[in-house]
């Protein structure tokens, strides 16, 4: 376990609830990024915050890979995708376009992500973001499994 | 409208860049370190690592409190009402958009957050990624209507 980083983990998943935390306090809204993300289409009337929110998001992933370079990816290691596995035969760029299209298109039909069902949703002790959450990283386990990814 | 206000939107903007940057500290913005956290198989060889659960955990302690918070008030501090999803049935929808994000996760190590934040160090590939991920999403809200049009549906 090498790779196993605690500290920074607790450390950033506190940011990212006080995040949702302000997010929820402040406007009463839901830091969801697949929602956030899913309704920047008109006619959405508050299409403005979620421009602002996704704009700062990328902002600040920038300015902190500047400020503590030695933490891993994005900083002093380069920012990479996985490559599709070796033995489904299948060109990278596919594969991540399948991906992106499931990851998009399941959030939207399931109303969720993992900052939305799992960290606000399981917060809220929200009983459709528990089943999400159990859903996504259940099928998630079983896809790395059976596709070799990693 | 409060959500033109000054103050609303820079909250908007000061939860972003708190999100932002506890994706990067907590290195979620790398796909191959999420995989090693959802490939349960590498845990009797000790080449798992559980940092995501910790991310997971310290987020969700956070947020709980701030749910208690909002609890005791009658609306957050720049809207008028807390904006809680309404609709509450566990249906088919939930679950099978739950195994299609699932599948689409595990096979790149992926979720909207971090996918949105990868934009700070244009990684190859990351257009596709996020192209198909918007096609995806609004592929999506024409198969199924939006909360709104559906709970009016489920009150007639």
């Amino acid at each position: 376990m090498e790779s196993f980083t605690p500290l920074t983990a607790a450390l950033g998943g506190a940011l990212i609830g006080l995040a949702a935390a302000l997010l929820w306090l402040g406007n009463g809204r839901i830091a969801g990024i697949s929602g956030i993300f899913g309704q920047l289409l008109p006619p959405a009337q508050t299409v403005v915050w979620r421009v602002v929110f996704l704009v700062a998001l990328v902002a600040a992933t920038f300015a902190a890979a500047q400020l503590f370079p030695g933490l891993g990816a994005g900083g002093e290691a380069p920012a990479r995708l996985v490559a599709a596995p070796a033995a489904w035969g299948v060109p990278t760029p596919v594969w991540l376009a399948v991906a992106g299209l499931l990851t998009g298109l399941g959030t939207k039909i399931g109303n969720g992500c993992t900052s939305g069902h799992g960290v606000c949703g399981l917060a809220r002790l929200s009983l459709r973001s528990l089943v999400a959450v159990l859903v996504f990283f259940g099928t998630a386990v079983i896809t790395v499994t059976v596709t070799g990814v990693v | 409208m409060a959500a033109l206000r000054l103050p609303y939107l820079a909250t908007a903007a000061l939860s972003g860049a708190l999100f932002g940057t506890g994706l990067y500290v907590s290195q979620m913005v790398d796909p191959l370190k999420v995989l090693r956290f959802l490939d349960f198989g590498a845990i009797a060889s000790g080449g798992w690592d559980p940092s995501l659960a910790f991310v997971m955990g310290a987020a969700l302690i956070v947020m709980f409190i701030a749910v208690r918070i909002g609890k005791g008030r009658q609306a957050p501090l720049f809207d008028t009402a807390f904006h809680e999803p309404e609709y509450r049935k566990v249906d088919r929808r939930l679950v099978g958009g739950a195994v299609l994000f699932g599948i689409g996760w595990g096979m790149a190590g992926i979720c909207p957050g971090p996918a949105i934040s990868l934009i700070a160090f244009l990684p190859d590939n990351l257009w596709i990624f996020l192209l198909a991920m918007f096609a995806g999403s609004l592929a999506g809200s024409f198969i199924v209507p939006s909360g709104h049009a559906r709970r009016l549906a489920d009150a007639q």
